[in-house]
């Protein structure tokens, strides 16, 4: 097995536990975290492309390489975001949960 | 018979590993600290697919800033009513772990199945390289800033707008102050001293990672992304406060990037007879001095992406 093809698999194994983890943490900061795992998985399967295009004198393809860079920017800038959200909504509510549930109990939910 | 598999093997169950730690630990910053290691590592595996710059900017933007930005937002979230929450049952994880394998599986079988001969951008990347590009010797800053020039500068306005997202976060009576500082005790002397020590040599390395981005890798990203670590290794130590959001020094830093380099595609349109076109002969220099703002903007950016929103009461 050549180190690219243990990469894409490394990937797409990412990609299985940050879904495990986005659908199971309840926190919102969690689920954040499980976000990005998938998406560094994606970058990964990203990489192995760009491995697997070497041509022209380049052993990589730079196209997926420059997109793969300009993606993990993107990806910190739409966390950033989500973090000042999640932490508004929490200021907001007092309660760190995306759990509907917990919104509409008549006192709030609070069971403590 | 090389030791090079081996070691891959042993890099990818490191990376799984600490994957899985981040995923399964019980506690918010441990799974933090696990992100960080696991974005240094991962930086490892992009230096074996022969993408140095990508694990540059994965060791910077997805291992540290990433970091840095949950910590300090579970720092500011405290753990207020985390544990009352209802933990999923064992048949809802047995189906989710069902379902992610499902995913990871399929992914696989499709990386093991991709098109032979492989297709490839590299040629038409290349000629683009020599035309427009001339004089960069990094392939990746000359697709960056030449052959795919529009997608870089977009993704300039979108931290400018994931900026303006942030802010708008905040209270309407917090509005114009400064965000809430990095971390609310005062720092303690081994912090201070630390950023004392590391603030001035690490931007002395952001600006020759920059410079040296024509050529070898590095480049405006991962030196822009260096010196915002920088600013908020600063912060971190109370050294600086964030500066207020109505600041007319932090708004013309955060277009700069953008605008210089839209003005410069523009004057291409005119000078070289396209969009993002550049002289020849003149490329190298014109590149270097957009990529001298767009680190100025990223520098900018990213920080006040993890501050967060103007916060009331920080009058400075």
């Amino acid at each position: 097995m050549t180190p690219s093809v243990l990469a894409g698999l490394t990937g797409a194994a990412l990609v299985g536990l940050g879904l495990y983890g986005l659908i199971l943490h309840p926190h919102p900061l969690r689920k954040l975290l499980a976000f990005n795992l998938i998406g560094s998985g994606v970058f990964l399967v990203f990489g192995i492309v760009a491995r697997r295009g070497a041509a022209a004198g380049f052993r990589f393809d730079p196209v997926p390489q420059a997109m793969v860079i300009t993606g993990i920017v993107v990806a910190f800038a739409a966390s950033a975001i989500a973090v000042a959200l999640i932490l508004r909504l929490s200021v907001e509510s007092s309660h760190v949960t995306l759990d509907p549930e917990v919104w509409t109990k008549p006192n709030g939910g609070d069971t403590k | 018979m090389s030791i090079r598999p081996f070691l891959d093997l042993v890099l990818a169950s490191l990376v799984l590993g600490v994957a899985i730690f981040t995923i399964t630990a019980r506690d918010l910053f441990a799974a933090v600290v696990g992100y960080v290691a696991y974005g240094l590592l991962l930086a490892f595996v992009w230096i074996r697919l022969y993408a140095p710059d990508v694990a540059l900017t994965e060791a910077a933007v997805g291992g540290g800033v990433t970091g840095v930005l949950l910590i300090t937002a579970g720092k500011r979230l405290g753990a207020p009513n985390v544990s009352q929450e209802a933990q999923p049952g064992p048949g809802l994880k047995i189906l989710t772990g069902v379902l992610a394998a499902l995913v990871a599986t399929a992914l696989g079988a499709v990386i093991l199945m991709l098109p032979d001969p492989p297709p490839s951008l590299a040629p038409e990347a290349a000629a683009a390289i020599d035309g427009a590009g001339a004089g960069l010797g990094n392939p990746i800053t000359a697709v960056l800033m030449s052959y795919r020039s529009l997608d870089t500068m977009l993704e300039k306005v979108v931290l400018i707008l994931a900026v303006m997202g942030v802010w708008s976060v905040g209270t309407d009576k917090a509005w114009g102050d400064a965000p809430a500082p990095l971390r609310q005790q005062k720092a303690y002397a081994p912090m201070v001293f630390l950023a004392q020590m590391l603030a001035p040599v690490g931007a002395i390395i952001a600006i020759h990672i920059f410079w040296t981005g024509a050529n070898a890798p590095g480049g405006a990203f991962q030196g822009g992304a260096l010196l915002a670590a920088m600013w908020m290794v600063t912060m971190m130590a109370r050294l600086v406060e964030p500066p207020r959001v109505d600041a007319q020094w932090l708004r013309l830093a955060l277009v700069a990037g953008p605008a210089v380099f839209l003005i410069s595609g523009l004057a291409g349109a005119i000078t070289a007879g396209s969009f993002f076109a550049y002289p020849s002969g003149l490329a190298k220099p014109i590149i270097l001095f957009i990529e001298a703002f767009m680190v100025l903007s990223i520098a900018a950016a990213l920080p006040m992406l993890v501050a967060g929103p103007p916060s009331e009461g920080q009058d400075q």
